[in-house]
């Protein structure tokens, strides 16, 4: 493989990674502060991608305004899904959240599929992201640009709320104890709807930048997104911002790099991630940059 | 003490039960009509799959969504072995199945066997790094699972005949192989629940690190229970390949898992009898609902046929059910409790 090939796969894995990451944020946090896989935050990530196509087929707005809306709207999509579905059932068995969830999950993808028709639709891209830059050989769009950028900043956004706001204080001590910081006059639900709406926020933003690269939405598109972003979470240290990111670029990275050098692979690139996972729990299950798993997390 | 009885209240109760079963199958198969058999052997397929499923999710209370991974497993498994040489080379167009595929034959009863042995190994593998962390990963892992096997039988067209799927499989399933296996099951898993082991998958659902402290091996407990029920899931898988005769990787969706979901959660998470209530109340709930995925008119207006609504009227249901009525129908409780309570009462 020559010079040229292995920049163009990094430019591409830099893309897919950042992806991962932004979904993958979302679950480490939720499963840091609830000890819960959400189940329904890849279909989250469909929510956002939808909405956005919504805004910009049926309203007609301007992509930033799309996607800007579409980030607010389902950052109170998840902030209602644990209203909802969640919060009643924070003293119940863990088996019950787990179960609502996958419901909710379920739900979400069946809805859109009755409503919005389970065929994929091509995503409206606006033509300064697929402009094409060519740095001597590399094919660089503004849309692989803008995707690791973007998700170094919101990277940094929320580790700046994490570690420098009252707030990000409290979800950290979420993560410890939860009775404890009711007792210290935080309202824990507010934090936790807090924490449900970043992540969700951020998910929107990585299901916004996939209907980009890949321009379409369809309704099941959050399903395997998911399950491989979880599997980042878990690669990088469940409860850890940074590990989310760093375990999403290296889903991203070795599912771009395998296909690259043995392309008979391909039929099997959704399975990378699994395989990733299960070798995770085995040899290192705190992931990268995990502790514990009974201390506190972030 | 009372147990020497040969003949207890209890055991009286559950020879009649089988008997009653046993008969029924029996009447059934010489006098229902095709389409009602038909029907019954779903029902006792899902009762295996429920019962089964049961085990891991209710009774030691760790979340998983194995069903549908094991359920092909399972079902490839006994199609491999059944369909013959000839029916193979015939029908695999993909690719040239491989000798080994071919060179592997055996009866129905051996090939359920093999499908329950194979989906067990498989579990053991998996549920080997999974519960060496703690029960929190099996969900995801699980679920990531059920997709990877639909991935490899699509792309190993040498073994699983690729997407087209594998057709004429000989109808070898009637009421005596369904039902049959679904007493089998049902009795086996209750002996498990009321042995130690079950003792301690019990001890493990309601406090783990309290289990542990009285010395269950807990790792050991749930592995246990998740490969029963994976040896269970694969047989009913095989089963369920020889009633309907053909097979392909889309039959194993998610679906099938979420079925049974809501089957245990309305049955009561943990009641064996919930789940063979709950499987029936279900399936006759699919048939019925029906009319959700057809045109209809609703308050005079036309609605189009909606292929996904029965299953957004179904995780309504779920979630429904968890958050307002989240025992079920039987709870914890199993259908000598029921009895017992009467005791009580009087």
């Amino acid at each position: 493989m020559d010079i040229l090939t292995f920049m163009q796969q990094m430019v591409n894995g830099f893309s897919l990674g950042s992806m991962y990451a932004l979904i993958a944020i979302g679950y480490t946090m939720v499963y840091g502060v609830l000890r819960l896989i959400n189940f329904a935050h890849g279909d989250i990530m469909m929510v956002g991608a939808f909405l956005g196509y919504a805004l910009m087929t049926t309203f007609e707005l301007s992509f930033p305004v799309a996607v800007l809306l579409s980030v607010i709207l389902s950052a109170l999509l998840g902030m209602l899904m644990d209203k909802i579905a969640y919060k009643p059932l924070r003293e119940a068995p863990k088996i019950s959240l787990l179960i609502t969830a996958i419901g909710i999950s379920f739900f979400l993808e069946n809805a859109f599929t009755v409503f919005g028709g389970g065929t994929p639709r091509p995503f409206p891209v606006p033509d300064y992201m697929e402009k094409i830059f060519d740095v001597s050989g590399v094919i660089f769009s503004v849309a692989s640009i803008m995707v690791p950028v973007v998700t170094l900043i919101l990277l940094l956004g929320i580790l700046y709320v994490l570690y420098r706001t009252k707030y990000g204080m409290a979800i950290r001590a979420l993560s410890f104890d939860i009775k404890t910081v009711n007792l210290m006059g935080i309202d824990g639900n507010k934090i936790i709807a807090l924490v449900f709406g970043l992540g969700s926020a951020l998910a929107a933003v990585g299901g916004l930048f996939w209907a980009v690269n890949y321009p379409s939405v369809e309704p099941m598109m959050g399903v395997l997104v998911g399950l491989k972003a979880f599997a980042a979470a878990v690669v990088g240290g469940i409860g850890s911002v940074t590990g989310a990111v760093i375990g999403g670029f290296i889903i991203g990275f070795t599912e771009v790099v395998v296909i690259a050098f043995w392309p008979e692979m391909g039929g099997y690139k959704d399975a990378f991630a699994f395989v990733f996972l299960i070798l995770v729990l085995l040899f290192k299950p705190t992931g990268i940059m995990g502790e514990d798993l009974e201390k506190g997390r972030f | 003490m009372m147990n020497d009885a040969i003949f207890t209240r209890d055991r009286l109760i559950n020879l009649a039960l089988i008997v009653t079963t046993i008969w029924f199958i029996w009447f059934a198969q010489h006098f229902f009509d095709e389409y009602t058999i038909r029907i019954i052997n779903n029902v006792a397929i899902f009762i295996i799959l429920a019962v089964s499923y049961n085990l891991i999710n209710g009774i030691t209370g760790q979340f998983s969504l194995e069903p549908n991974g094991f359920i092909a497993i399972g079902a490839y498994v006994t199609a491999i072995l059944t369909v013959d040489a000839e029916g193979m080379l015939y029908q695999y167009d993909i690719e040239d199945p491989y000798p080994w595929i071919l060179a592997l034959q055996s009866n129905f009863g051996w090939a359920l066997f093999f499908s329950g042995t194979i989906s067990a190994l498989l579990a053991l593998s998996l549920a080997f790094p999974v519960f060496r962390v703690r029960g929190d990963y099996l969900a995801i892992v699980t679920l990531g699972f059920g997709f990877i096997i639909r991935i490899l039988a699509i792309n190993s067209p040498e073994i699983t005949n690729g997407s087209l799927g594998i057709n004429d499989i000989p109808e070898f399933s009637n009421l005596y192989w369904t039902g049959g296996m679904a007493i089998f099951t049902v009795i086996a898993i209750l002996n498990i629940i009321y042995s130690k082991y079950g003792r301690a998958m019990k001890a493990v659902r309601d406090d783990e690190d309290a289990a542990t402290a009285m010395g269950i091996n807990t790792f050991k407990i749930k592995t246990m229970a998740f490969t029963t029920s994976a040896f269970f899931e694969g047989i009913g898988g095989g089963l369920l390949a020889a009633l309907l005769t053909s097979i392909s990787p889309d039959l194993f969706t998610f679906f099938l898992t979420f079925q049974l979901l809501i089957i245990i959660v309305l049955g009561g998470l943990g009641s064996t009898t919930g789940a063979i209530l709950g499987t029936i109340f279900v399936m006759a709930g699919l048939e019925y609902m029906r009319f959700l995925d057809e045109p209809m008119s609703l308050f005079g207006f036309e609605t189009e046929g909606t292929p996904g609504m029965r299953m957004v009227v179904f995780s309504l249901i779920l979630i429904l059910v968890m958050l307002f009525a989240r025992e079920g129908l039987m709870g914890k409780k199993e259908l000598k409790d029921l009895f017992k309570k009467k005791k009580v009462n009087k």
